[in-house]
């Protein structure tokens, strides 16, 4: 399988997407955001970071960048697009994802592990996984997942909404809710399921030396329902 | 403008420094000339009150790479990897802007390390606050935190551990200290020193503004009313572009072109052309015209006074510009040629085809005024004689709990949790815990790092304090496993002009050096900060040691979560009972005096080497050294990390009880060991006359000792998780 991961100048989640990547199997190519053509790839995934500093807004100079409009046209085709933490914030700047992600609503920068439900199994991301509820981690400050009522309903009636944060036992409330997020939202799809943003770094806990390994089971599940 | 006296004395100098400097140079200088002088001369760039003490200081070793002198300190951790390390004060701006102020301290700092090739893989901090109570510690914690926060989590490097206390000597004059570590291939290490004449001088990163301008010298001054004023001294961080300069520089370092290079730090352009000129033994020409400059009609004073933030300057070889600005102009960074090395041992400053300086090296750098500041010797403290009916109303339980959510005791999480812990993927070990682990990308190795002070310590009997800082810290990386190899300090202290203080920096530099001899522990980086002082009230004289070690394995390391019911818990080292300068003395006994805990070196070392040769045999599960507040607060912290209980034994021929649970005696661990390998490990212990006390078994979730004690897991943990958090959101 054939991943590329797109650098934007000041992603910082780049190198470890890359070692994860290939840790579980794909073949993975790094692409440069002022490059125009996407290598052959079954998945393109956009980093973490704080693509051109996040300046105006997190991910919106990059959801205009010269690199995007081939995700894009990527993306329209039905082709696997997955954005972690920043890469979710440049999908919905660049209208592939709804809604918006705000500053957390304490204000703060959050680092810290979580456990989120996956609540949609009819996609490539989550098809056959076997845990209903993964450990990850998240870094971040704009989190906060938010949309409009209609938008909401929509994505709803579609069964958009791909994981939620809860608790360790799958409770989704106020308290299991870090960021503020919308009905506890950390993931969504598009309309086809073929795109994916997300805030949680799977790509963070991929050996049980670090904060955990349910990101091994993201990874190897993924590549599994694409081979 | 003409420049007299009183211009020198705004400039921060001394009036007989400004007569030195105009015999020296046979006239007066001009405006430009006494900038750079002013910036050279004051107390941050040129060492000249503690020059002549850290000389002393314990500096070689077998893995040191580079001592002090260069940006950072280089340890070899085998293979062909090094580490890069220091740590830097940004104390004074942070008091006046805090987010900034501590955002271009990490911005600063992880400079100084990417500018010898290292690419930075963890940052920690030492960051100390007024007392609670005072009107400013909320905000300024806050500030701190996000500024520390906003600069290391956007460039992506992880913060791993820290250190954070409260103290009223800090209401006036708060201490941010910041510190990193890179790794590099020790065979592609960059230096300072240029070498060869008619190279090209590259001046890349950001442009030149009007920020910062006399920082250092503000850095070297005490505070008064008017701090306020001082704002604009502070400088603007951008982790944006600071992450652009780090990826570029080290693309370009990927192959031959760079001689040398060096961050534009304090003091800007000045000391950055100065230092590797002078390092070179060559003379540097510049032309200010070329310097990229954000703002319009700056003049050449400003230009070399600036201390705008992510610039370099670089000494390349004849011909590599082109392909060298072929890589700054992929990151969108400036590259200006701006000048050339000379044989004139001379900084000869032009601009728009005039000469605007002219100076002779040697008088900024080697003359440069060099003090034997007269200092005080201190006494140790007598001893504070305890009696009983000091403990008669005291509830040992009560006494946990209360300094449990001592505010330099609690829960930090609230701070760490700003900080992006975990991003490069391979920090093993979080902060919270005795030292941070990240591990070396790719290997079975891995590195620990804490950061540690003693500032109760060090003002009661400043050379104890010295040593107990140097101590703990090698207790700390013991503790998760690792081979403590080398140390970065950070002086903090007041004001080096009156005998007490600079006293206290005497026998502080003392203290460290005599630990770090004996400990094999040596300092390869550091700095000072003098003037750490408000309207004429000090700071607590605070030495702060970063450590750095080494795990070979990382599988290997340890940490201090409890593992199973059923193990025990042993007390490494002999607990004396010494209560004087403890936290318990202090907060519960309100005894402020006596002398802190003595310092027994040979007992340290050799506790720490066998609790190390008992983890390298697999003999202990969690490990945890004891600190502040004695054994039941690290006992307590042991069980909130891993959610289970400790049935503390009823302890024989206990000395006072209150002395054995609160005292802060050092050289301390406590060791949770399997049952099975009791024997064996009270073998090693006495076949090595190590001192050991049985302390108790582990449980599920109680904290138990005999009648007295008797507390969930779950309440101790909101005690000591508790404070921090309801202070900063009320």
């Amino acid at each position: 399988m054939k991943s590329s991961v797109i650098i934007f100048p000041g992603s910082n989640c780049d190198r470890d997407m890359d070692v994860a990547l290939k840790k579980f199997g794909f073949n993975n190519k790094m692409v440069w955001h002022n490059d125009t053509a996407l290598p052959k790839s079954d998945l393109i995934v956009l980093p973490g970071g704080f693509s051109y500093g996040d300046y105006l807004r997190c991910g919106s100079i990059a959801g205009k960048s010269k690199i995007i409009n081939s995700v894009i046209d990527y993306a329209k085709s039905g082709g696997l697009v997955l954005g972690i933490c920043n890469g979710f914030q440049i999908l919905t700047e660049t209208g592939l994802l709804p809604g918006v992600l705000q500053q957390n609503k304490y204000l703060e920068f959050i680092c810290k592990n979580v456990h989120v439900k996956i609540n949609d199994t009819k996609n490539k991301y989550f098809k056959n996984i076997k845990k209903e509820i993964l450990e990850l981690h998240i870094a971040h400050n704009e989190g906060n997942y938010f949309c409009s009522n209609d938008e909401l309903k929509l994505i709803e009636d579609n069964n958009q909404i791909a994981v939620t944060y809860c608790d360790k036992d799958g409770t989704c409330n106020n308290n299991s809710n870090p960021n503020g997020a919308l009905k506890n939202i950390a993931g969504i799809f598009n309309q086809n399921k073929n795109i994916l943003g997300m805030m949680p770094h799977p790509e963070r806990m991929i050996d049980k030396y670090l904060s955990g390994e349910d990101g091994s089971i993201f990874f190897e599940n993924l590549i599994g329902n694409l081979n | 403008m003409e420049v007299n006296e009183k211009i020198a004395v705004d400039h921060g100098l001394k009036k007989d420094e400004f007569k030195k400097i105009c015999s020296l140079l046979k006239r007066i200088p001009n405006i430009t000339e006494l900038g750079i002088f002013s910036a050279m001369w004051n107390e941050h760039c040129s060492y000249k009150s503690s020059r002549k003490h850290l000389k002393n200081l314990h500096t070689k070793g077998k893995k040191v790479i580079q001592g002090p002198g260069e940006n950072a300190g280089v340890i070899d951790i085998g293979d062909d990897d090094a580490i890069v390390f220091k740590i830097e004060s940004h104390n004074h701006p942070s008091f006046i802007e805090p987010y900034q102020g501590a955002a271009t301290g990490v911005g600063g700092i992880m400079r100084d390390v990417f500018t010898m090739g290292a690419r930075p893989i963890a940052n920690l901090n030492s960051i100390h606050f007024g007392s609670p109570q005072h009107k400013k510690t909320k905000n300024l914690l806050r500030g701190v935190v996000k500024g520390i926060g906003g600069y290391g989590n956007c460039i992506g490097v992880p913060t791993i551990a820290g250190q954070t206390s409260f103290d009223e000597s800090y209401n006036g004059n708060i201490l941010v200290n910041a510190m990193t570590l890179g790794l590099v291939n020790k065979k592609k290490i960059f230096y300072s020193k240029a070498a060869g004449v008619n190279k090209p001088v590259i001046y890349v990163g950001s442009k030149t503004g009007r920020d910062g301008i006399h920082g250092a010298s503000m850095a070297s001054a005490i505070f008064d009313d008017k701090i306020e004023e001082k704002k604009p001294t502070v400088q603007v961080g951008d982790p944006f572009t600071e992450k652009l300069l780090l990826e570029a520089c080290l693309e370009l370092m990927a192959d031959n072109s760079i001689i040398a290079i060096q961050d534009m730090g304090a003091a800007g352009l000045t000391s950055s052309s100065v230092e590797m000129a002078s390092k070179g033994k060559l003379g540097i020409e510049l032309d200010l015209s070329k310097v990229p400059c954000r703002e319009e009609k700056m003049t050449p004073y400003e230009i070399m006074l600036s201390e705008s933030q992510e610039r370099m300057l670089i000494v390349l070889e004849n011909g590599k510009e082109n392909s060298a600005k072929k890589i700054f102009d992929k990151w969108n960074l400036d590259f200006a040629v701006i000048g050339r090395t000379t044989n004139t041992k001379k900084i000869e400053i032009n601009f728009n085809n005039k000469k605007v300086a002219d100076l002779p090296l040697d008088l900024l750098s080697e003359n440069a005024p060099m003090y034997d500041r007269k200092w005080k010797k201190n006494k140790l403290p007598q001893k504070i004689k305890f009696k009983k009916q000091n403990f008669k109303s005291l509830k040992l339980s009560d006494c946990l709990k209360k300094l449990l959510k001592h505010p330099n005791i609690c829960d930090k999480q609230w701070i760490w949790e700003q900080y992006d812990h975990t991003v490069m993927g391979d920090t093993i070990q979080k902060p919270g815990g005795d030292a941070g682990v990240v591990r070396v990308h790719g290997t079975e190795k891995a590195i620990a790092a804490s950061v540690d002070s003693s500032a109760q310590y060090s003002y009661a009997h400043p050379l104890s304090g010295g040593k107990q800082v140097v101590c703990e810290s090698w207790r700390n990386l013991i503790s998760v496993g690792a081979e403590p190899v080398a140390i970065t300090n950070c002086l903090n202290f007041g004001n080096p002009e009156k005998e007490e203080n600079m006293g206290e920096f005497v026998e502080c530099v003392q203290g460290i050096t005599e630990a770090s001899k004996y400990l094999d522990y040596p300092v390869v980086s550091g700095n000072v900060s003098f003037y750490n002082e408000t309207k004429d009230k000090g700071i607590k004289p605070t030495p702060s040691i970063g450590g750095v070690g080494l795990i070979k394995n990382y599988k290997k390391m340890i940490n201090m979560n409890l593992k199973k019911q059923g193990n025990l818990i042993l007390v490494i080292g002999k607990t004396e009972g010494h209560l004087d300068q403890s936290t318990f003395a202090r907060e519960i006994l309100s005894e402020k005096k006596g002398p802190p805990p003595e310092i027994n070196l040979f007992n340290e070392k050799n506790n720490g080497l066998t609790v190390s040769k008992l983890i390298k045999d697999n003999l202990i599960e969690s490990c945890h050294d004891v600190s502040l507040g004695g054994v039941l607060v690290a006992a307590s912290k042991m069980c909130i990390k891993s959610n289970k209980g400790i049935k503390i034994n009823n302890l024989k021929n206990l000395i006072n009880k209150f002395e054995y649970f609160f005292s802060e005696d050092q050289g301390r661990y406590l060791i949770e060991i399997k049952k099975d390998n009791l024997s064996k490990v009270k073998k090693i212990l006495m076949d090595n006359s190590v001192h050991f006390d049985d302390l108790g078994v582990v449980n599920d979730d109680k904290f138990l000792f005999s009648d007295e004690i008797n507390l969930s897991i779950d309440d101790l943990s909101m005690v000591y998780k508790g404070w921090l958090k309801k202070y900063m959101v009320n």
